[in-house]
């Protein structure tokens, strides 16, 4: 018997030809590939917007196609946030709490108006843009914004992915006073601690310039 | 109204007892069963729901507040933001309290036209419930297929006010412009084969033999409750009365279709879906006789001291830009008489009313919306107390509460 | 069966006497003025004799801008309005209550229509006027260490900084 069997090839064993079975790359550009492929979205849904990324999800614009399906209400477990609608000072606590559950790395689209600006709501009880008091790494306009613009979003977050970019970085998050503390709007703050939310800024005699 | 405890008596005993506590627990503002920004303070003993304390205003925008610094047609975009599931309906709504209050007129066409849309919004709003609700107890599937119907009822709205979800349609007086030509076919269209899907929705959930033990005797609510909640729409007709503002106050012309309306008597979970489901057939009655009966003219009123003249007229006759002009410019406006209204008319929910109060400016004084979801929730304690924790999300569903008109 | 307001009113005045202040009717729609005092007297009457058993709204307006020949002949500051709705008769009125500046307080209806738990709530948050025997009034809307009631004349819209009121992020120096 002259001729030795022929095993088959096993990847990364055999073939040193370079031909087939190596990919050499870094392991961050392969963990952000696996990144961008699966990312769980956090819809923090609040008012219209919230609609149309429920549309967005659904049948006709199917977001699934991106790897973006896997919708998760538990912070804990998703990666991308989705600041959909109207955000008031009463809910503007449980929205910072929530970031702050998302483990890192973590992304944040600010969809439509009023998410990004306050829209054509300039009230006393409207947030003026989430980007005050989180970071937000794509603005999509509209109000509200067709499910392609959610998409096109999705896609540029994931050209930030590959490009291993995210907003959070620019930003201490130690300094952040509600990572330490629970959301109480009630209690008396720690001494030392900044001053909690929503609370009446002392403005006297601003009242009534400010009227109208 | 029961006694929640002794209701917990009865069905879980060990609950009452000194080594057994209550645990406090927390539902929402961020959860999904909640559909928006709820949050209930419930507490539970095991499984069963003790109390329920609901908070709102997480969603709180002030457009009262924002009503008083902006004139009557810049208030109809802030209509519209305020439920999102039937945006048309709120335009439809603030559109006939304004012209209650101005004393306007809309020419047949106009009001034909608004009817059609008015019920296409309703099958848009009542197919989305009906899909959520199967979603909440575990049916993932009538919630893609519910959207299927609305993306098909997005197109025409899309088609006609130029916008899928906030359309910002209507004017006092009328409606911004007219629907375009191919109108009734695209509506035949849809109509011809909602019925079939609507079938499909029905052979799904009907008779499920999990979705009907999920909500047959789930969150009852007697007539008298009902009524003297003032709740409306669909959850109060599933307790057997026959209260429809289209037939009780009729608008628009809600006068020249025939059209029955549906009544369910057990008052549960079940028999709203029922209601909505029969109500969808009837929308698609009153849009078939709406259709057939469709006059031509103009869709808005001729008075231009309220609405806008043509483009053309403007052009070419001096009367007509000296009224465009004075409509558009600030400090002028379309000025209506003082005095005061309410008016109401019936959106998916129940009874949407605007009480608008005029000082006799081109501003309103006073504008309160009186929503529907804000009296239906009211109920959820009562519904939701002594009975277990899994039947409080198949009653938020069935009330369809809609944070934006909840919370204004 | 339609019902007959000019009865109606007839028998109002009959009851209650001084304490119906006017009747009044713009655009079809009848309004009954009637004294703080006897609110919940009037109410439920309403309910139990004319069969108005339909809460349908309460809501509060706030008088101070409004031009002086609109202002209500008995001057107080928020005119509370009902609204209940008669199911039988397919009728619809509206009841309107007078309450002063100082002390803001009304009798709450709370105990007659169980619909306007949250609205007096609601009245009461956008307002500050006080439902006297409420059970659980307390803010609704607002958040509950909220300062002010923002549907006032006097409230600016944009509020007074409780908006921009929150934590910022820090900015850290690129290395």
């Amino acid at each position: 018997m002259s001729e030795t069997p022929q095993t088959p090839a096993l990847p990364g064993q055999a073939d040193k030809s370079g031909s087939g079975g190596y990919i050499t790359t870094k392991i961050e550009e392969l963990v952000n590939w696996g990144r961008r492929n699966a990312l769980w979205p956090m819809p923090f849904g609040t008012a219209c917007c919230a609609i149309e990324m429920m549309a967005t999800l659904s049948s006709r614009y199917d977001l699934a196609r991106f790897g973006a399906e896997v919708i998760r209400f538990s912070p804990r477990q998703s990666d991308l946030m989705i600041v959909s609608g109207r955000i008031s000072i009463k809910m503007m606590p449980v929205l910072i709490e929530i970031y702050n559950q998302m483990p890192e790395p973590k992304w944040c689209i600010s969809m439509g108006a009023c998410a990004s600006s306050g829209g054509v709501f300039d009230t006393y009880t409207l947030i003026q843009g989430v980007d005050q008091f989180i970071p937000v790494d794509v603005y999509i306009p509209g109000c509200p914004p067709r499910p392609e613009s959610l998409i096109d979003a999705v896609m540029l977050i994931r050209e930030r992915i590959k490009r291993g970019e995210r907003q959070t970085k620019l930003y201490d998050r130690t300094k952040h006073p509600l990572d330490f503390q629970p959301v109480n709007l009630v209690s008396d703050a720690v001494a030392g601690a900044p001053q909690l939310t929503g609370t009446r800024l002392s403005l006297p005699g601003k009242d009534a310039a400010q009227n109208g | 109204m029961s006694n929640p405890v002794e209701t917990v008596e009865k069905i879980a005993p060990h609950a009452t007892s000194a080594v057994y506590k209550t645990m406090a627990m927390n539902l929402g503002p961020q959860h999904p069963a909640t559909h928006g920004t709820l949050r209930f303070k419930l507490e539970i003993a095991g499984e069963v729901v003790v109390k329920c304390d609901p908070e709102i205003g997480f969603l709180h925008t002030g457009f009262e507040k924002l009503g008083e610094y902006r004139n009557y047609n810049q208030f109809v975009v802030i209509s519209d933001r305020a439920n999102y599931l039937s945006p048309l309906n709120n335009n439809i709504g603030f559109a006939v309290a304004c012209e209650e209050l101005f004393d306007v007129k809309v020419p047949p066409r106009g009001q034909y036209v608004r009817v059609i849309m008015a019920e296409l919004s309703r099958i848009a709003d009542h197919i989305i419930s009906v899909g959520l609700q199967g979603m909440d107890l575990g049916a993932f599937t009538t919630m893609l297929w519910s959207f299927i119907e609305r993306e098909k009822l997005y197109d025409i709205f899309e088609a006609v006010t130029g916008a899928r979800l906030t359309t910002s349609w209507t004017r006092i007086g009328g409606i911004f412009k007219d629907v375009p030509k191919d109108f009734p076919e695209i509506v035949r269209g849809f109509i011809e084969k909602f019925p079939d899907m609507l079938g499909e929705i029905e052979y799904m959930l009907s008779r499920n033999r999990i979705f009907m033990d999920r909500t047959i005797g789930v969150g009852k609510l007697t007539r008298e409750q009902a009524i003297a909640y003032g709740v409306s729409g669909p959850v109060l007709r599933a307790t057997g009365v026959a209260y429809d503002v289209r037939r009780a106050r009729p608008y628009l012309c809600y006068n020249d279709f025939d059209f029955k309306i549906p009544v369910r008597f057990e008052g549960d979970v079940y028999a709203r879906y029922l209601v909505r489901l029969a109500e969808m057939k009837e929308s698609v009655k009153i849009i078939k006789q709406a259709l057939d009966k469709l006059p031509g003219g103009p869709v808005s009123a001729l008075d231009h001291k309220v609405t806008l003249p043509t483009k053309d007229m403007v052009y070419h006759d001096m009367e007509s830009l000296i009224h465009h002009f004075k409509i558009m410019m600030p400090g002028h406006g379309v000025i209506p008489p003082k005095g005061e209204v309410y008016s109401c008319t019936e959106t998916p929910n129940g009874e949407l009313g605007f009480y608008l109060v005029s000082d006799g400016t081109g501003l309103p004084y006073r504008v309160r919306i009186r929503p529907p979801s804000f009296y239906q929730l009211q109920t959820f304690p009562i519904q939701s107390e002594g009975k277990m924790f899994s039947d409080a999300v198949a009653v938020l569903s069935s009330l369809n509460v809609i944070a934006g008109e909840l919370d204004r | 069966m339609a019902l007959d307001f000019k009865e109606l009113e007839k028998k109002l005045r009959e009851t209650f006497g001084a304490s119906v202040l006017d009747w009044t009717e713009f655009r079809g729609q009848p309004c009954l003025h009637v004294k703080r005092e006897s609110i919940v007297k009037v109410l439920t009457f309403l309910r139990d004799d004319a069969k108005f058993e339909m809460f349908t709204d309460l809501t509060c307006v706030d008088t101070l801008r409004l031009p002086d020949e609109m202002q209500p002949k008995y001057a107080e500051r928020f005119t509370v309005v009902y609204h209940i709705t008669s199911l039988e008769h397919g009728a619809r009125l509206r009841i309107k209550t007078y309450v002063p500046e100082d002390p803001a307080e009304v009798d709450t209806v709370s105990s007659v229509y169980l619909g306007a738990n949250w609205a007096e709530r609601e009245a009461f948050d956008m307002f500050g006027v006080n439902f006297k025997g409420h059970r659980d009034l307390r803010r609704i809307l607002m958040p509950e260490n909220y300062e002010g009631h923002p549907l006032r004349k006097d409230y600016p819209l944009k509020g007074r900084g409780e908006r921009d009121n929150f934590p910022k992020y820090t900015e850290i120096p690129e290395a």
